[in-house]
């Protein structure tokens, strides 16, 4: 078990950088994240911890050993890749046991290890298979497997549930992330599905074009996104955002938008008057009026169920915004109705950088 | 597979049923027969019709110019006792074994550094098809100068550097004659093997490599239990086919040295020409073709059964 270090890291291709320095510390035993839309970079910084691929600047220790220029097998890691990887030509058993055959480890220690392995993944039954003859989660697993019978410092997984149905992925990313309470080893997890990265990680790293946007616990991030790339990229579905002024008298705060609309800022809102912001709300933060309430005057447009809450799409102004509600409201679209902000839930950003106030 | 169509079909109930008569688009076994005429005829005229004549001719004591008769197996009585007749067995053992051996080794480290990220990558794979598409023959001439008694250019050059003091003479002497139609062979076999095996490597998906670099494999290591083993079905394929195009190999030997000297290089393709055709004696000449078969048969036979698909390779049934 090992923390990881990332310090100034940077990756060009020839003379295209597409990693611009990223500082990311990850705590022993600790689950990591890094989650972020396609191309920001996340397989290619996950690649050069695993040493597949040269550090163009800065440093990478694991357990306190830079790792620079050290090739992938003495830096103790395993990793899962997407497609699993696996060896067509060697049966399960094989698979798992290629690495500690290379290390020429003892054969009773081989067989020992392989079967634990197997045991914890629910793979015994299936040791003599080739890996043409799984299915697909059953591959998912070999493929953790032959993670595990090294016993390494980090695991490292490359977006490892994007090929299985989605049943399937949430079923293994619960089995995920119940092995690595068992076995307490770092791991460092890469996806591009937010929801897997709020259920599984302890910390999560948002990264947007080569850079961090933001670290911290899937709550904080939820709760206090530190701009506007973050709050538009956690949660779903996606926090409704509106341009509008801030407007500040005595201790009181609101967010002026087109059309009249006085959308109270949380308390605690920096910024000066008059500057120009982008107020963020969550939909389940918007709840529809009730008839003698005060409320943001809107109109329905499109209605969609999904059994626990029905999401409400409003025109509001020129913008549509959508409110969660776990009410059963029977609403028709075109209807008029008002919605109401809570209290202290709503997000404001600066217009022109994008950071929280 | 067989749609039900049933329920497409419009609900009114059809006219009086027409009555039963044979519609050759009807007949999947007639269309089958009509779809294979093409292609079971040039067979049979091209392929079937020769090799039986072959065997025919074979039995007999043809000779260019005369009807023969049916003599058995006198022919292949001869040939038992006939020195000649075993050298060139021996001789097409020894170039299509040291030949193939050579062609796959230098083929698949030729394919192993051709699928590495090297400059003008296009440009070297086309070089290296160059012996490839070239004519035999044409190619077969240009060995015969850089062969040459007088004029070889591998002679001068060894002469130049001060290696030896005489001319060789690559095709006059039985050993060296052996070695330079192998030689040629080889240089001409090569691109076939290595192109194919490129074709094979550039199937491996790359993840396999860097997950055995993972797994601490070195180099060699990566050769040795990922690229090898999944390469062995194709050179499986293509070392069959390399064998067979070996064994039956004519016209290079044909103009280098048309067998000579002394038969040393004589292959049971070429003194089978040699005593049919200049040699007229057909049924002699016929008589060698055919015991050419059952050694292409059992290469055959081998690798269909030794090297069939791997139980790797075949889907999963539960
Ligand atoms: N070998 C390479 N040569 C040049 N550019 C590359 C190479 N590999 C990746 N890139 C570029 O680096 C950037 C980051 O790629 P990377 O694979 O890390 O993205 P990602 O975040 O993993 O995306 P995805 O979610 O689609 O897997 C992309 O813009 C990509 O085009
Ligand atoms: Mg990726």
């Amino acid at each position: 078990m090992a923390s990881v270090d990332i310090r100034q890291v940077r990756k060009a291709f020839g003379t295209f950088e597409v990693i611009h320095g990223i500082d990311v510390d990850i705590g022993d035993e600790e689950f990591v994240v890094l989650v972020g839309p396609s191309g920001c970079g996340k397989s290619t910084l996950l690649r050069m911890i695993a040493g597949l691929e040269q550090i163009s600047g800065g440093e990478i220790s694991i357990g306190g050993r830079v790792v620079n220029q050290m090739p992938p097998k003495e830096r103790d890691i395993a990793m899962v890749f997407q497609n699993y990887a696996l060896y067509p030509h060697m049966n399960v058993f094989d698979n798992m046991a290629f690495s500690m055959k290379l290390r020429h480890a003892e054969k009773s220690l081989i067989e020992q290890r392989v079967r634990q392995a197997a045991e914890i993944l629910d793979l015994t039954k299936y040791l003599d298979r080739y890996p043409r003859q799984l299915s697909g989660g059953q591959r998912q697993r070999v493929a953790m497997g032959r993670a595990i019978v090294r016993d390494p410092q980090v695991f490292l997984f490359d977006e490892p549930l994007s090929n299985l149905d989605a049943k399937l992925r949430v079923q293994m990313r619960t089995e995920i992330k119940a092995l690595h309470q068992r076995l307490r080893t770092t791991s460092i997890y890469v996806t591009h599905d937010q929801i897997e990265a709020m259920t599984m990680a302890d910390r999560i790293v948002v990264m947007h074009e080569g850079h961090v946007e933001q670290i911290g616990t899937p709550l904080e991030l939820y709760d206090r996104p530190a701009n506007l790339f973050v709050a538009g990229f956690i949660g779903s579905p996606a926090m409704n955002f509106m341009e509008g002024t801030l407007r500040r008298e005595g201790d009181r705060a609101w967010v002026a938008a087109k059309g009249d609309l006085a959308l109270p800022a949380p308390r605690g809102v920096g910024g000066s008057d008059g500057q120009t912001v982008v107020y963020g709300i969550r939909p389940g933060h918007l709840r529809i009026a009730s008839d003698a309430e005060q409320g943001l005057p809107a109109e329905v447009e499109v209605i969609e169920p999904t059994g626990d809450n029905t999401l409400v799409f409003c025109r509001l102004g020129d913008i549509i915004v959508c409110a969660a509600t776990t009410e059963r409201h029977p609403l028709q679209p075109g209807e008029r109705l008002r919605l109401v902000p809570q209290r202290d839930a709503g997000h404001v950003f600066d217009a022109a950088t994008g950071q929280r106030l | 597979m067989f749609v039900d169509t049933k329920h497409h079909r419009p609900a009114k109930p059809r006219a009086a049923p027409a009555p039963p008569r044979f519609r050759l688009g009807e007949s999947r076994a007639a269309m089958g027969l009509l779809f294979m005429l093409p292609a079971a005829s040039i067979l049979l005229l091209f392929l079937a019709y020769p090799l039986g004549l072959g065997v025919w001719l074979g039995m007999t004591d043809t000779r260019v110019g005369r009807i023969g008769h049916y003599i058995g197996i006198e022919n292949y009585e001869m040939l038992w006792m006939d020195s000649v007749f075993w050298t060139s067995v021996f001789n097409t053992f020894l170039y299509t074994v040291v030949a193939s051996i050579a062609k796959f080794a230098l083929g698949l480290y030729l394919a192993l550094l051709l699928n590495r990220h090297l400059p003008f990558k296009a440009f070297l794979r086309a070089i290296v098809l160059l012996p490839w598409i070239v004519p035999t023959a044409l190619s077969a001439i240009a060995f015969w100068w850089i062969y040459d008694s007088q004029f070889s250019i591998v002679s001068w050059s060894l002469q130049r550097l001060g290696l030896i003091d005489n001319y060789i003479n690559f095709l006059g002497d039985p050993a060296w004659a052996r070695a330079s139609v192998i030689i040629a062979n080889v240089w001409r076999g090569i691109p076939f093997v290595a192109i194919t095996l490129l074709a094979g490597l550039q199937t491996i998906p790359p993840s396999l490599y860097e997950a055995a670099t993972i797994d601490g494999a070195t180099p060699w290591q990566r050769f040795r239990y990922v690229t090898f083993p999944m390469l062995t079905p194709i050179i499986a394929v293509v070392m069959t086919f390399s064998v067979l195009f070996t064994f039956t190999d004519f016209q290079l030997i044909y103009v280098l040295t048309r067998g000579g000297p002394l038969n040393a290089t004589h292959l049971m393709a070429t003194l089978s020409f040699q005593r049919a055709i200049p040699g007229g004696n057909l049924g002699e000449g016929a008589a060698i073709a055919v015991t050419m078969i059952p050694f292409l048969l059992s290469a055959i036979l081998f690798s269909y059964f030794g090297l069939q698909r791997r139980r790797w390779q075949h889907g999963g049934t539960d």
